[in-house]
């Protein structure tokens, strides 16, 4: 029975985490966008002079993601030699 | 001639050539030819890896035909831009470690060495040299052409002059510097694509009396435009969210990225390029499709979409700076250029090549020979920009969303699914460019199928088939850890 590569265990945890982020990212935008952008344009309140759903949806959303991903960069992210021999 | 306009993108260009040269001499110097010129020796730092896979994906159509729809149908279309952030950090994060350190085990350089080590098939190494060949020519092909009518509009030349301006400067430093002269020039045109976008909002901000005032006045002229269904209410919501597939997730699949996956010098650089690409792709897909909505009510009436952005820059801001705003669709257009054409001779060379013409080719031999398929290949491509033929265009189409179909399994599985092997490859690869021809030809005729964007259907096709045929034909699991 061969042991699992170490870094494979953290290189597939570290893939999943992308998928989680890549959904939560996209039912946020969803979310916002079809949520608040299909009412009658008339009901639409309006932040920095862009649409609720807009400003929520594009201009929350990306820089919520940017600080996702730093965070989870800096603490969920393991350094990992990618050569066989290199010593970290 | 707009010389106020011209001497800044000039100056821009003589920037890069120096680079070029620099990289050159590095080059010159190196005792890995081959995985210097089409890797940079896998040193590629944070930064320079970020940008270089902001500024390869960012191409012609997210600077001149995205804004220009977005013109067109209002802040939909920002909506749909903003799938792209996922992008920024999705691949990265999905190929990531495995796929770094698979590379190095196999000693990849090209993503179809991968492949070939991964699944051990000749067929599966001509199948994907052969999509890469026809694909990415033509992909290269209408950039050529993006980046030559944006010199014509700009200086006034005629069509064949700019062309062949726009042919020479980036010919010159590919062929002599390679990859690391490509990733370099990259990371200053990705800065250029950074500043320049930002600049260019604020003038169009300005020159449209603020944003309340903008949006009042897309209002007034049509409400939807404010909307997320687009001018003609025809954006649906499943449209849109289908380009999380072309433009977001499935770029995993595209070779061009896939190959700068493998390109980054340790750990710490893919942690950092995740960070900076994030911010980068979104910053400059939100600022640059915004531009386009915010133009419309400063200047409305422009006819063809690719002219808005042009147009607008030499509206709304002084000749000397508009020089430099525009030099960053230039930059978007050399630097996707650049990467496709180093990557499809490296098909040519690599992967065909020396896997089955000569094996033992002396590195003398490789060096002229990568050198001159570039040299070729740059003026293959610059004789079909000058008139091109209807074949060419009609390959275009198919480029991106073909390719994704073809190899986001064949990648991602294998690199994550040990059941994984060479039928269901093949059948996936097969699968995924038939039925993407398939159904695009069925959506010119029927409207599009199920109302989602023509890759999303075939990217499920080409997953059932690997599935099917990797379990059904010769089941075995794939050892990861061992190396023949």
């Amino acid at each position: 029975m061969e042991e699992t590569d170490w870094r494979f265990k953290i290189a597939h945890r570290e893939a999943l985490i992308g998928v989680g982020l890549a959904l939560f990212n996209f039912i946020w935008w969803f979310g916002f966008a079809y949520g608040l952008g299909s009412r009658p344009v008339e009901e639409y309140s309006y932040i920095f002079g862009l649409p609720d759903w807009f400003f929520y949806s594009c201009i929350v959303g990306f820089l919520l993601i940017c600080v996702l991903v730093i965070v989870i960069v800096k603490f969920f992210f393991t350094a990992v030699p990618f050569d066989e021999e290199e010593e970290l | 001639m707009n010389y106020a306009v011209l001497v800044p993108m000039l100056a821009f260009l003589v920037i890069i050539f120096f680079i070029g040269y620099w990289s050159s001499r590095k080059l010159s110097a190196s005792s890995n030819f081959i995985s210097d010129y089409f890797l940079g020796g896998r040193e590629l730092g944070g930064f320079v890896l970020a940008m270089t896979m902001v500024a390869t994906y960012g191409s012609a159509s997210s600077f001149l035909g995205g804004p220009g729809t977005a013109y067109t149908m209002g802040f939909g279309w920002v909506l749909l831009a903003m799938a792209q952030v996922v992008t920024g950090y999705f691949v990265l994060m999905i190929l990531g470690k495995k796929y770094a350190i698979m590379a190095r085990r196999y000693k990849a350089v090209t993503m179809i060495d991968f492949l070939k080590a991964r699944y051990n098939s000749t067929i599966v190494v001509l199948l994907s040299a052969f999509s890469i060949i026809v694909f990415l020519f033509s992909a290269m092909a209408a950039q050529w052409i993006g980046g030559a009518r944006l010199v014509e509009s700009l200086t006034g030349l005629s069509y064949n002059s700019a062309l062949f301006l726009f042919a020479i400067s980036v010919l010159v430093y590919v062929t002599i510097g390679g990859f690391r002269a490509v990733a370099l020039t990259d990371a200053v045109q990705g800065a250029v694509m950074l500043v320049g976008t930002l600049v260019l909002l604020i003038a169009v901000i300005i020159a449209g009396g603020g944003i309340p005032n903008i949006v009042n006045d897309l209002i007034n002229e049509n409400p939807n435009l404010v909307t997320p269904y687009g001018a003609d209410g025809n954006l649906t919501a499943a449209y849109v969210s289908s380009f999380w597939i072309l433009v977001g997730v499935g770029v995993v699949g595209l070779p061009q990225i896939a190959v700068r996956a493998m390109s980054y010098k340790n750990s710490r650089s893919m942690h950092r390029a995740l960070i900076i690409g994030t911010i980068v792709t979104g910053f400059i897909m939100l600022n640059m499709h915004l531009i386009g909505v915010f133009a419309r009510p400063v200047m409305p009436g422009i006819e063809i979409g690719d002219k808005v952005i042009p147009l607008i820059a030499l509206e709304t801001l002084p000749p000397w700076v508009a020089g430099i705003v525009l030099a960053a669709p230039m930059a978007a257009i050399m630097s996707t250029v650049d990467s496709l054409l180093l990557l499809v001779s490296s098909s040519i060379v690599k992967d065909v090549y020396l896997n089955y013409i000569k094996p033992d080719a002396t590195m003398k031999t490789i060096k002229q020979i990568s050198f001159g398929v570039t040299g070729i290949l740059g003026i293959i491509v610059f004789l079909l920009a000058l008139n091109p033929p209807e074949l060419l265009i009609f390959l275009n189409l198919f480029a991106f969303g073909g390719l994704e179909a073809a190899f986001i399994w064949p990648i991602v599985l294998g690199l994550y699914w040990k059941w994984g092997n060479k039928y269901g490859a093949m059948a996936s690869m097969a699968t995924g460019i038939f039925s993407y021809i398939v159904i695009h030809f069925y959506n010119i005729e029927n409207g599009n199928l199920f109302g989602v964007h023509t890759v999303t259907v075939p990217v499920l096709l080409s997953l059932a088939a690997f599935i099917t045929f990797s379990l059904l034909i010769d089941r075995k699991a794939y050892r990861y850890n061992t190396i023949k």
